[in-house]
């Protein structure tokens, strides 16, 4: 099985989608800097880089604009990038969010009423699946300006992976503000909706939410009305980037159960939803069951190496450990690679120490860009 | 300052895949131990406990799992419609609001209504004088709150919500539940991180968030997963010539000790940098080297998180 450069040959856009706490970020970061390496523009568009690594790399303060990694720290690094940049930018749902009104809304007026409105600004914060959405919005931003080779795009943390693919549904939901008509013109079409009572029921409805939510949510509906038609235009072709033939989305995930049954249920829903799944990548995987089981004698042998009994026993101890966690990671691997039934699948082991730098996201690229299981198999047994 | 499982509600919070709900069921069971009559929420219908119980589902239903310990999953429809039951006194009123869906239509329309309601019931949970009919007085909750995307969510909705409706009584509930999350006699939190770089800066950030814009007490901040210090360096420089050598499983097994004190001692710096970096007093729970963590193994933790 490849590696990430023929996984993302011929694309330009890189999803990296998964649960929270699985190493998105850096895979996405090294993802980036691996493909910058071999020539390629690309941009990655982050949530949260972690402090340690922005700094590295020269971006103490990533705005909502991309910058440029300086080409001077690859050199550094020993990697000649043969023309290749690198550009990240961290997501502010936020203010993408606002962007998003001034560029939709049909007047000065409409737009200030909307961005002054409190429910409006709790939006970003409070609204499930906005974040997701609007790091989307961002990802089709930049793709439309059509100056990168490849966009590799960090998804936000969720719990759920899922959620970023319903975003983009909920957000329109929402805004078209259906459930609003109710309120905006409470006689007619709440009648209709709710049947008799259905005045009686708003008048309970005031008493129990008090009148000004309603009066705000209306407000906020009706200013928001106008720009229904181009904000849903515009979510439809963010869903047909997402489609889109050089568009990849890579699944990441932890060898542990629960990551890896969330992967295979994500996964299923990329497919169900017709989304171009390109490969799923297991960080943190303990490697050592590659090796024969330890024979009965091993404790013997360490004993005669080491010339200490009590170390012996200690570091075969050590080892037994190491090994069944390594025995479940390649169960719960083989189980993910049935159940998506794809020969991509590749694994990164469980290194030694935190990635804070360049060289820290290329050594991950030894694995990430590895032309096949065994070649990433020896690497991590050091031969 | 009280202890943190004297509290009446217990709020476990942190990153996405630090251990939250293992460390709130072991809150739980270790609280359960004391003889408080406990129940542990899950927020987001991740039915864990189910799997760790062998139970089928746990669902909107207060559950026993054990010896004085409880569960519960929170469903947002369910609260709405138990708030409802509670706000209206008057029958008809609330089957008209119930049977109608307008307020689903309404929290479908309001951003963060639906996790208002949801802390609704976590703190109807932990009422002395329950509002549910025959409801059961619990000495303590726990609840797994959602993972932290930015930020403080779901600690911060009520407060939020309080912003959006500035009269009424949903403003009053929010205050309400803002009130007793800021009571640092009834309401404790409980951070988790784990020993690596994101995971502690995120831990310091949300601790001074909760305690400087939320007002609420983190009590504990719980550093999971750390490995245990197997081999001192002088074993190690032992260790390291045999690691280096061409010799199968000799090397593959001194390389895994390196390898797990190496691993030790960069933990060891995360957990210099959470405690210097934050105020609350950190305890560490211990890495298990367990395939999948069962009730054995949480009942084990829940020895150190007491």
């Amino acid at each position: 099985m490849a590696g990430v450069a023929e996984l993302l040959d011929d694309k330009k856009v890189c999803i990296c989608a998964g649960s929270g706490g699985v190493g998105k970020t850096t895979t996405s970061a090294a993802i980036a800097a691996g493909m910058a390496a071999r020539g390629k523009k690309v941009a990655v568009l982050t949530i949260d880089p972690a402090k340690r690594l922005a700094d590295s790399l020269g971006l103490p303060e990533l705005g909502n604009t991309e910058r440029q990694v300086d080409p001077a720290l690859f050199a550094e690094a020993g990697v000649e990038t043969e023309g290749g940049e690198l550009w990240a930018m961290m997501l502010d749902a936020k203010a993408t969010f606002d962007e998003v009104v001034r560029r939709h809304a049909p007047d000065a007026e409409t737009r200030d009423r909307i961005l002054s409105n409190r429910i409006y600004q709790q939006l970003s914060a409070a609204l499930a699946g906005s974040q997701e959405y609007m790091a989307m919005e961002k990802l089709f931003e930049i793709w439309a300006e059509d100056r990168y080779d490849l966009l590799v795009l960090d998804t936000p943390p969720t719990r759920n992976a899922l959620d970023f693919l319903e975003a983009p549904r909920r957000l329109t939901q929402f805004i078209e503000g259906r459930a609003l008509q109710v309120f905006l013109r409470p006689t007619g079409f709440a009648t209709k909706i709710f049947g008799r009572g259905a005045s009686m029921g708003l008048g309970v409805l005031k008493r129990i939410t008090g009148v000004d939510l309603l009066q705000d949510l209306s407000e906020f509906f009706q200013a928001f009305s106008g720009m229904v038609g181009g904000f849903k235009e515009r979510a439809e072709r963010v869903n047909e980037l997402l489609a889109d033939r050089r568009t990849s989305f890579l699944v990441v995930c932890g060898p542990q159960g629960e990551p890896i049954t969330e992967a295979v249920y994500f996964h299923r829903k990329l497919v169900e939803a017709e989304l171009p799944f390109g490969g799923v990548i297991v960080n943190r995987v303990h490697y050592e069951d590659g090796l024969p089981a330890g024979p009965e004698s091993l404790e013997q042998e360490l004993e005669d190496e080491l010339g200490d009994a009590d170390l012996a026993a200690r570091v075969a101890a050590n080892f037994e450990d190491y090994r069944a966690l390594a025995a479940r990671d390649r169960r719960n691997v083989q189980h993910l690679t049935r159940e998506m039934r794809t020969r991509a699948v590749i694994e990164v082991p469980y290194l030694d120490s935190d990635v804070h730098d360049l060289g820290g996201l290329m050594e991950i690229n030894r694995y990430l860009f590895a032309a096949g299981a065994e070649e990433r198999a020896e690497i991590a047994a050091g031969v | 300052m009280r202890e943190l499982l004297d509290k009446r509600l217990v709020i476990v919070t942190g990153k996405g895949g630090v251990g939250k709900s293992t460390l709130a069921l072991a809150l739980g069971l270790a609280a359960a131990k004391q003889g408080k009559r406990t129940i542990v929420c899950e927020v987001s219908a991740q039915e864990q406990l189910s799997r760790v119980f062998h139970r089928a589902e746990v669902g909107f239903h207060e559950v026993e799992m054990a010896d004085n310990l409880w569960a519960i999953s929170i469903d947002p429809d369910e609260s709405i419609k138990e708030y409802l039951l509670i706000q209206l006194r008057v029958k008809a009123m609330r089957d008209l609001l119930v049977n109608s869906r307008i307020f689903g239509y309404l929290a479908a329309a309001t951003p963060g209504l639906r996790e208002l309601v949801t802390f609704g019931k976590v703190w109807e949970l932990a009422q002395a004088d329950r509002r549910v009919k025959k409801g059961r007085t619990y000495d303590l909750v726990v609840v797994d709150a959602p993972a932290t995307g930015h930020g403080v969510g779901f600690l911060q909705t009520p407060r939020t919500f309080a912003n959006v409706a500035r009269v009424g009584p949903i403003r009053h509930q929010a205050e309400t539940l803002d009130a007793y999350i800021t009571d640092h006699r009834k309401t404790g939190v409980a951070l988790v991180a784990l020993p690596e770089e994101m995971p502690v800066n995120e831990s310091a950030s949300l601790e001074s968030q909760l305690t400087e814009d939320v007002g609420a007490s983190v009590d504990r901040i719980y550093m999971n997963g750390l490995y245990p210090e197997r081999f001192p360096a002088d074993d190690v420089a032992r260790l390291e010539p045999v690691a280096a050598e061409e010799n199968g499983i000799v090397r593959a097994a001194c390389r895994a000790a390196v390898s797990e004190s190496r691993r030790a001692s960069t933990q060891r710096e995360q957990l210099a940098r959470l405690t210097e970096m934050t105020s609350a007093p950190v305890r560490t729970l211990p890495f298990l080297f367990e395939p999948q963590l069962g009730l054995e193994q949480l009942r084990e933790l829940a020895e150190e998180v007491a």
